[in-house]
């Protein structure tokens, strides 16, 4: 059997991924997780008098607080796999790849262990926001230049 | 010296498998084989303050298991031969320190077990030594650390990925006859059919499984037929459906025949996926199930087929095919 055919029927026979159910889930635990945010924040913005642009700082720490503690009580992959990008897509999901990755390297030690191995899942995420929003930057301002 | 050379396969005469011991993670406990295994741990941590250390505690627990059950040191043993999947064969280095003996590591991922077996069998026949232990476990977490994410990090896996086993086997072989012997063994080429994905074993190892058993087939001049079971180490749910299909197809009577992957876990109530990987998946099971039914003579001869994907992460990163393997050893009651 050459490549080509065995491709062929290592396809035919692939079992099916949940792709609808896993989209409908992430929809739905993302959704929730965003209600959740929103009565937070207007919990702080109740409580502490002030307005949206204070507040929400206030409730993201909340829900990457509440993230690591999960992570470190091994509930959050429990509901990571049904949520899937519900809860991989916001703030909680890169929580939980610091967290989690800072939990796996905790017998190595603080430095060579904790210190760095912290960013190895979420480093990827803060090198490309930096470099998409610089360059962002630029794009804005030659823009700024001409309108 | 009187071993016979069939190409890649060698018949043996002289070795036999005398004890076993066999313990295993929380999930393979609790598993349809759960009661065939020595010893079970509660949890991961086996006690221990890392996954890689607690490896180490079961495949020296498997160790100690298997030497009790027949009142001997680990000095009366000629020479011990182990195999992990962690980077410098970590776990069973590490355990080396402590043997008076020589210590031989291999490295042929999920296949080792069958490795393993091969060479002290070689070894055996070959008339260098009287005894021989052979060794392989293989953790979830340490693997999932290595090769994947970190343990808590939540991410939603493939439907076609398997999950490796947590356990350690360890076999005692010798030249006195007993009830079971390693009767033939063939040992596995390389076979890459351009596979690349790491979530997706079974595909990757498949061909090289069926290499194997064709192989096997061709210079004992055997079939599906000689054997009471067949088992690959750990294509799981869907390669090993792969592999029946493959061998249909090139007209072969596939009876009698199983994957580890499948039989270790429970794949409906469990949670893993394709099923069971590792060296631990086909060790465990052919070590802690098959070898007390060869002794009860349930079965008579047992084809083991431990499959191992020979893939580094760091190459499957630079788009690299996964290079696959499988070594074969036969397994048959002393009449």
């Amino acid at each position: 059997m050459d490549r080509k055919e065995y491709d062929q029927l290592a396809e035919e026979l692939k079992p099916n991924g949940h792709r609808v159910k896993n989209g409908l889930n992430a929809f739905l635990y993302g959704g929730v997780m965003g209600a959740i945010a929103q009565g937070v924040l207007e919990f702080f913005m109740s409580i502490y008098h002030c307005n949206e642009k204070e507040a929400t700082p206030m409730m993201i720490i909340t829900l990457v607080l509440v993230a690591c503690l999960l992570t470190g009580l091994g509930i959050y992959d429990n509901i990571a796999k049904h949520a899937g990008a519900g809860t991989f897509i916001p703030i909680t999901g890169f929580a939980n790849s610091m967290s989690s990755s800072a939990l796996d390297c905790k017998s190595e030690g603080l430095i060579l262990g904790i210190g760095s191995n912290m960013f190895k899942l979420g480093g990827t995420v803060i090198t490309y926001g930096i470099v998409s929003s610089a360059l962002l930057g630029v794009i804005r301002y030659v823009f700024t230049l001409f309108w | 010296m009187s071993s016979h050379f069939f190409g890649n396969s060698v018949k043996l005469e002289n070795v036999y498998i005398s004890s076993t011991g066999t313990t295993c993670g929380p999930l393979e406990f609790a598993g349809p084989l759960g009661s065939y295994f020595d010893k079970g741990y509660d949890d991961y941590h086996c006690g221990e303050k890392s996954f890689e250390k607690a490896e180490r505690k079961m495949l020296r627990d498997s160790l100690d298991i298997c030497l009790k059950r027949e009142k001997l040191k680990s000095k009366d043993i000629d020479l011990f031969i182990g195999g992990d999947l962690m980077n410098q064969n970590t776990t069973v280095h590490y355990l080396a320190r402590e043997l008076p003996q020589p210590f031989v590591g291999i490295y042929g991922a999920c296949s080792s077990f069958c490795l393993s077996m091969a060479i002290g069998s070689l070894m055996i026949e070959g008339g260098f030594v009287d005894q021989v232990v052979a060794m392989v476990s293989s953790h979830n977490a340490t693997a999932e650390r290595q090769y994947r994410y970190p343990v808590e990090y939540g991410v939603q896996k493939k439907a076609t990925t398997t999950f490796t086993a947590t356990g350690a086997i360890s076999t005692l072989l010798t030249n006195k006859p007993s009830s079971v012997k390693v009767e033939a063994l063939t040992l596995g080429k390389v076979v890459d059919y351009a596979q690349d994905d790491p979530n997706d074993m079974g595909r990757a190892m498949a061909p090289a499984a069926y290499d194997t058993i064709v192989t096997h087939f061709q210079d004992l001049k055997r079939s599906f037929k000689d054997y009471d079971l067949v088992v690959t180490g750990d294509l799981s749910t869907y390669g090993h459906k792969i592999l029946k299909e493959m061998m249909q197809r090139n007209k072969m009577d596939v009876v009698r025949y199983n994957d580890c992957g499948c039989l270790l876990y429970d794949i409906n109530q469990q949670e893993v996926f394709q099923g069971g990987s590792g060296c631990a998946c086909s060790g465990l099971v052919t070590m802690g199930y098959l070898y007390p039914l060869l002794k009860e003579k349930k079965y008579k001869r047992v084809l083991v087929v431990a499959t191992g994907a020979l893939l580094s992460p760091m190459m499957s990163a630079q788009k690299d095919t996964i290079p696959c393997v499988a070594h074969a050893i036969s397994l048959e009651v002393v009449e």
